[in-house]
């Protein structure tokens, strides 16, 4: 791409450093100023008004210490990685692939299968609280045991997470559908000439050649898990075997004590997490540009 | 082993099998959206005999009305409104602009910018809300623009933080696709000394329509979805769009989940609507971020 370097006018000069002024400013005042602030505020005991006392790694010791919701909530945070991980994005993808093919009604399978991802979250924990009721839900009717599938610790977090991978599988789906509509018919023609199963073909010749497909689906599986929130808060707010980490950072602003800088310690831990996925994914995409 | 390969495929799956399989699934995914609008028209007494999983004796479309009038759906609605509509056409205006700006105009740090805009917008919204809200509290709106008297509990609180949220996803979507149209286009109106203005307005963004409408399906979605923001950000249970008010739906009438189901049939229906008409580029938007063009 050869363009010619150029003089620009005053008035264009104006007029690039408003449009770009405006967007720099959002995104450091609102975006990533409150985040630098989160990292600040964690080592202080600040209630939200009143002097800003300095306490160092207190408040990191509190929370690995004396917390117990936080490792109920990082146990969680995990689980919940791994269930769309090993569960629901590999369901999405087997889904993808046996869409991938002409096939009729391809278009009323692939809609049934995507609908709830236009649905809130919120909306989706309604739907859960019918679905789970221990007297009048489905699943109680169905297997006929009675069962409090939300209130009970031991299950709740797991029939929660399948109804977040109700939704999360109908999203993995349009990506690898894209990503494969993509992939060279003639590679996989060239394999099954070469005797290769369907499987074989699959997984030796065309997910290879997904990569960079695999690559968003990983930082959206990520993001995903650890942005769940709005679930859980619309079943009981993320209490009594659901605690989340998003849920105990909110919990510190909205709920009863104001606890800004505990609160925050709690959103660095989460940041420390994405910022590893953030941080691997934009310099893959950024790489492969250059 | 050199058999044709579609009749070796063909052997090794049975149609029969795969439709099998997939309109189970399908189903399976249906039917709890199918059962929300189920239970919702039929009487909680009714259900709470027999379950919700039963032959119904009498169906009604009581709970949509109360949920429509007692909960004064149409006034959350209307709150949803006039934070989603602006925020939607701000993001991506600017999206747009900074989109172009990174693309086409030389800019030194242009890359730095992207990867900050880009990186933003995968934050988790918890790593920032605790200061956000604090600064909202602080920082002070005249009485016309929100009766609280700060970005705190305002319209404007919510649409700024959607849009500065949300508009490095489109600035990165809108970037690739810029760098797409061939500079021949722009370069042509470059000789005849077209302002930066009227190469973005007049020359580039026609060519973005695709985006632009892929964009703005998604981003309608997202915004209208959003839960957390207005939770935290706004306290009078009379501005929260409508997707939070649900939430409150519960608290005010007691556990009725039935009135509950026709609350969430309700919120749903607007992006149920949007996804059936623009279907297409719900689908493009989605997948515009993982395909580079």
């Amino acid at each position: 791409m050869a363009v010619k370097t150029r003089r620009y006018s005053a008035r264009d000069v104006t007029v690039l450093v408003i449009g770009l002024g405006v967007a720099v400013i959002a995104s450091v005042g609102l975006v990533w100023g409150p985040t630098l602030a989160s990292v600040v505020l964690s080592a202080t005991d600040w209630s939200g008004f009143g002097p800003i006392e300095w306490v160092g790694g207190r408040n990191y010791g509190d929370l690995a210490g004396e917390y117990p919701p936080f490792w109920s909530a990082v146990r969680n945070n995990v689980l919940w990685l791994g269930f769309l991980g090993l569960v629901a994005t590999p369901f999405g993808l087997l889904c993808a692939v046996l869409l991938d093919r002409r096939l009729r009604l391809s278009r009323v399978y692939q809609s049934a299968l995507y609908l709830p991802v236009v649905l809130s979250l919120a909306v989706v924990g309604f739907i859960a609280q019918l679905v789970y009721s221990t007297d009048y839900g489905v699943l109680n009717a169905v297997t006929g045991l009675s069962v409090d599938w939300l209130g009970d610790r031991s299950v709740n977090i797991w029939v929660v997470m399948v109804a977040a991978a109700w939704r999360h599988v109908g999203y993995v789906m349009i990506i690898y559908l894209a990503g494969l509509k993509a992939v060279d018919p003639a590679l996989k023609e060239a394999a099954a000439i070469d005797g290769a199963s369907e499987t074989q073909a699959f997984f030796r010749v065309v997910f290879p050649t997904l990569r960079p497909v695999n690559v968003i689906v990983l930082v959206i599986t990520v993001i995903e898990a650890l942005r769940a929130f709005d679930i859980v808060y619309a079943i009981n707010k993320g209490r009594n075997g659901l605690e989340l980490l998003s849920v105990l950072v909110t919990e510190n602003i909205v709920g009863e004590a104001s606890r800004i800088g505990f609160g925050s310690a709690i959103a660095v831990v989460l940041l420390a997490i994405s910022l590893g996925f953030i941080v691997t994914y934009l310099s893959q995409l950024f790489k492969e540009e250059r | 082993m050199t058999a044709p390969a579609p009749a070796r495929r063909r052997a090794r799956l049975p149609r029969v099998l795969l439709h099998a399989f997939l309109a189970l699934v399908a189903l399976g995914w249906l039917l709890p959206l199918a059962l929300a609008v189920y239970a919702s028209l039929r009487p909680y007494e009714e259900t709470a005999r027999l379950g919700y999983f039963s032959l119904p004796e009498s169906l009604t479309l009581d709970y949509y009305g109360q949920a429509w009038s007692q909960a004064e759906l149409p006034r959350y609605y209307l709150n949803t409104l006039i934070i989603v509509i602006p925020a939607l056409l701000l993001t991506l205006f600017l999206a747009s602009f900074a989109a172009f700006a990174i693309a086409r105009a030389r800019i030194p740090g242009r890359r730095t910018l992207l990867i900050v805009f880009t990186a933003g917008n995968l934050l988790p919204p918890q790593v920032l809300i605790t200061p956000l809200y604090t600064l909202y509290t602080l920082i002070p709106l005249p009485p016309w623009l929100s009766d609280s008297q700060s970005l705190y509990d305002s319209y404007l609180g919510l649409i700024v933080i959607h849009v500065a949220f949300q508009f490095g996803f489109c600035v990165f979507v809108m970037a690739n696709f810029m760098r797409t149209i061939p500079v021949e286009i722009t370069e042509a109106a470059l000789v005849d000394g077209a302002s930066v203005w009227r190469r973005y307005w007049k020359l580039t963004l026609p060519l973005c329509r695709p985006v632009l409408a892929a964009l703005a399906t998604l981003q309608f979605t997202w915004m209208y979805n959003d839960f957390l923001w207005a939770l935290v950000l706004m306290s009078s249970g009379d501005k929260l769009p409508v997707t939070s008010a649900l939430n409150n739906l519960r608290g005010q009438f007691f556990t009725d989940y039935n009135l509950l189901a026709a609350g969430s049939v309700l919120v749903a229906l607007p992006t149920l609507i949007v996804f059936q008409l623009l279907h297409k580029q719900f689908v493009a938007g989605l997948t515009l971020g993982s395909t580079k063009g």
